[in-house]
């Protein structure tokens, strides 16, 4: 075990050559040449999937480069695990924060390598080091306090002092702001500009271009796994950035849209919608609309989905499908022909455990079943049907468990399709899945709206939802923020809508 | 996810052989059952008589059907421990108005009121442990401590001066003496409620929420199951059951002893055959009928003690040693299946 805290943590210079990386047989990362400089903070921006992090994990040793080399301090590496990185100088602050809440600071941040007297922890020593710690990186946190009382931007600063104490001199951290208030935000930036200032080095992935642009050195764009440049940020405004990480035309990916309807009735009404994370929504979707929910992660676009669909308690505002009130909970939506395909689907969608069948029918008994019976011929050649429509091979009496991501997505459009609906809510329907698969669930969304239903598409890719929305709305804060239709759909004003910065509409 | 974007899995594994599509976790419980049958019928030669058979099987009557309701408590993700604290409340509430009641009228009356006291339980279980959010474990054990001393309360009026309440009355006993078609009514009972229950099980809508409810409560959730109702029912149909084993098992003994271990060993041995037959304590699997090879095995094991004469001082230390293995095999198929 290498001794902890060494004083005056040696400065690191790490640069990338050519680094590529793939994940089975297809590229996610190309000659990639970066080089951090240190005592600075660099930023890595693009759009998601755009490799940021599978380059921030190859710097942190969870991941190996294919191609070209990783050279710290002039000297070629190969990490194979986080922790011969981490021995290196090099830690990763994860989104999760991984701390043991009923232990206090001091013993959180040597926590695995306290302090001993024949064996047992010494708490003077413990207290000592920390002290020392503390004082030497200028961080005020009082040793005794348990850390789950602390809030988060505290607890991760108790993060950063335990790579800190593991002597860690670059400091790679992922979307730490995105759980943040902005008063935390603030206090937390403060700790990235001590920490450079104190000659440690921080790579910071963040989707928040201001903070980018007020925080950082330097910044790095990436596309599509390609380095599109790196250059310092005063050079760089929003507008630059987001014309850097954008690019690659809207091409095939998407089947063509049916055409948009004009004059019919809502078939979705939703009015002064409140309720957990959503703080006063109303929209409406036409019967073959298919309308786009863009916005950051935690800006409360599942929230809406629950919301409307009964999944989570309504505080106010009101729900209508055709015109008929919906009441509160999942089975009145259900009957009123709302269905959400679920952000996860292994914890909110499928029953892992259970047949592919089982997990078709498992909306639809009432249509396999009398008075309760289920009747077993129904169900399989209902599932089976809509397994066929879905492309999904093989027998159906497997778990589900046994499908590939996209396969398992697809056993849930298969759910929504066996039973006919009015209103069909997609939330993240590619997350995770293969790009074959990616087109038959476009074409299972675009087949839906052109049956007349109503289809509301959440996607954390901005490029998803507008190859495949009418209209796209966006979500900041539990409130719709933005409305773009037309023209106006361009990757450009949606992410203005939603990058802005959140120190600005906190109180909004 | 990332690790997985562009990676085009193909579903269609090659077609495994016969031997590879047989359940064999589900089925490994046959196979105990069957050697510990087949030794015992070579080692002693009572062991096959109908007279033997027919006595374990009356015996096993009232926790059979424990153990059958309790088996969709486990499915559905829930747990019971205040089985055996709810049968011996039962008990005393039946003979306590028999007692006091008298006749065929107050056995019948009894037998109504034990029944309805165990479903009561069980609907108090269920509500306590959903819409509460008190975790089922907790909030049973709290519970049986509860009955288990409300169970003390009530014996007070059945207790003709000091000892224990007697029932014996034939206007009652004949519960447990019928034998129809020269088999006991408790194992008639028993067959019943089983099949009664594997059907639901198996070939309801209301059996597949319990799967689903117990294995993922989210997605089920999510896909409008309302999972409270589905656990809330299946500890009602628990009590239910308590009631009925109770009741059952009054008739046969005919007194009601006040001694807590009883209670205590029926919920443990019921929660052993549920496990021994291979339904997880997780949740989301398991069957009916594997329970009942649960209980017939450690039944017969038991039995088998006896019959042997081997000191019953290893019977605990032998069911122990099996749960154990039952359960590290769950465990080690479900890993190997990952």
């Amino acid at each position: 075990m290498p001794a902890p805290a060494v004083a005056g943590a040696p400065q690191l210079t790490i640069e990338l050559r050519g680094v590529g990386k793939s994940f089975g047989g297809q590229p996610v990362l190309a000659d990639i040449d970066v080089r951090l400089e240190p005592g600075s903070v660099h930023a890595l921006v693009g759009e998601n999937g755009a490799g940021k992090s599978t380059l921030s994990k190859i710097v942190s040793g969870v991941y190996t480069a294919d191609a070209g080399e990783l050279i710290v301090d002039g000297e070629e590496q190969r990490f194979t695990s986080p922790r011969e990185a981490l021995d290196r100088g090099i830690a990763t602050i994860a989104q999760e924060l991984a701390l043991v809440p009923g232990l206090s600071v001091a013993e959180n941040v040597f926590l695995g390598r306290e302090p001993r007297t024949l064996g047992w922890v010494s708490r003077r020593k413990l207290r000592k080091a920390y002290l020392e710690l503390a004082e030497r990186t200028g961080f005020t946190l009082d040793p005794d306090v348990l850390v789950g009382a602390l809030r988060t931007a505290d607890q991760q600063k108790v993060e950063i002092l335990r790579a800190l104490a593991r002597g860690a001199s670059l400091i790679i951290m992922d979307e730490p702001t995105a759980a943040l208030s902005a008063h935390d935000t603030e206090l937390l930036h403060g700790v990235v500009r001590q920490l450079a200032a104190s000659g440690h080095t921080v790579l910071l992935i963040s989707h928040f271009l201001g903070e980018v642009l007020e925080l950082c050195d330097t910044v790095t764009i990436l596309r599509d796994g390609r380095l599109i440049r790196t250059a310092p940020a005063a050079d760089e405004t929003e507008t630059t950035l987001i014309e850097g990480m954008l690019g690659r035309t809207l091409g095939s990916v998407f089947p063509p849209k049916p055409a948009a309807p004009t004059t019919e009735d809502a078939v979705l009404t939703v009015t002064d919608l409140v309720a957990p994370g959503v703080h006063g929504v109303s929209l409406a979707i036409r019967p073959g609309e298919i309308v786009g929910i863009a916005g950051l992660v935690g800006a409360g676009r599942s929230e809406l989905a629950h919301a409307i669909y009964g999944a989570a308690p309504r505080f106010g505002g009101s729900v209508e499908v055709a015109g008929e009130a919906c009441d509160p909970g999942i089975p009145a939506a259900l009957r009123r022909g709302i269905f959400l395909i679920p952000e996860s689907r292994k914890e909110q969608g499928l029953v892992l455990g259970r047949p592919i069948r089982q997990n078709v029918t498992l909306s639809n008994l009432a249509d396999v079943a009398t008075a309760g019976w289920l009747r077993h011929g129904a169900e399989r050649r209902g599932a089976r049907d809509m397994l066929e429509r879905v492309t999904v091979a093989g027998d159906d009496r497997r778990p589900v468990s046994a499908l590939s991501g996209g396969n398992q997505q697809k056993v849930l459009f298969a759910r929504a399709l066996q039973h006919p609906r009015r209103v069909l809510i997609a939330d993240e329907p590619t997350r995770g899945v293969d790009v074959g698969s990616r087109r038959a669930i476009y074409d299972l969304i675009v087949g839906q709206a052109a049956h007349g239903i109503g289809v509301l598409v959440i996607s954390s890719d901005v490029e998803e939802v507008l190859g495949l929305a009418h209209r796209i709305l966006v979500v900041r804060g539990g409130r719709i923020v933005g409305e773009f239709a037309g023209d106006d759909m361009t990757e450009e004003n949606i992410l203005t809508a939603a990058f802005a910065d959140p120190t600005v509409n906190e109180d909004a | 996810m990332s690790d997985t974007i562009g990676l085009k899995t193909i579903d269609v594994a090659p077609t495994p052989s016969v031997w590879q599509r047989i359940p064999w976790r589900s089925i490994a419980i046959v196979f105990p059952f069957l050697a510990v049958f087949i030794a015992l019928a070579i080692g002693s030669p009572a062991f096959l008589g109908a007279q033997n058979l027919g006595n374990v099987l009356d015996r096993q009557s009232g926790i059979l059907i424990v153990a059958a309701a309790s088996t969709l408590v486990l499915i559905a993700g829930g747990i019971d421990l205040s089985i055996g604290a709810t049968y011996m409340f039962t008990a005393v509430i039946c003979g306590t108005v028999i007692v006091r009641v008298g006749g065929l009228g107050g056995a019948l009356l009894g037998i109504a009121a034990g029944v309805v006291a165990g479903l009561l339980i069980g609907l108090a279980n269920g509500l306590i442990s959903t819409y509460l959010k008190i975790n089922p474990l907790i909030a049973t054990l709290a519970m049986s401590f509860i009955i288990l001393g409300a169970t003390k309360l009530v014996s007070q009026f059945g207790k003709q001066g000091i000892g224990q309440i007697r029932v014996d009355f034939p206007e009652f006993r004949w519960l447990a003496t019928t034998k129809p078609l020269g088999i006991s009514l408790p194992t008639w009972i028993a067959l019943v409620i089983i099949v009664i229950l594997a059907v639901v099980l198996w070939r309801t809508t209301f059996g597949r929420y319990v799967y689903a409810a117990g294995g993922n409560a989210e997605a089920a959730r999510l896909a409008g199951i309302r999972v409270n109702l589905v656990r809330i029912s299946t500890f009602a149909l628990t009590g239910l059951a308590a009631g009925v084993a109770g009741v059952i098992d009054l008739a046969r003994t005919p007194s009601v002893p006040e001694n807590d271990a009883i209670a205590t060993t029926l919920t443990f041995t019921v929660l052993a055959g549920i496990v021994v037959g291979g339904t997880s304590i997780l949740g989301g699997e398991g069957a009916i009928w594997r329970t009942v090879l649960g209980i017939l095995f450690i039944a017969m094991l038991y039995n088998g003690f006896t019959l042997l004469r081997i000191d019953p001082l290893f019977q605990g230390i032998a069911l122990g040693a099996i749960i154990l293995l039952a359960v590290g095999f769950d465990a080690w198929s479900r890993l190997r299946r990952r």
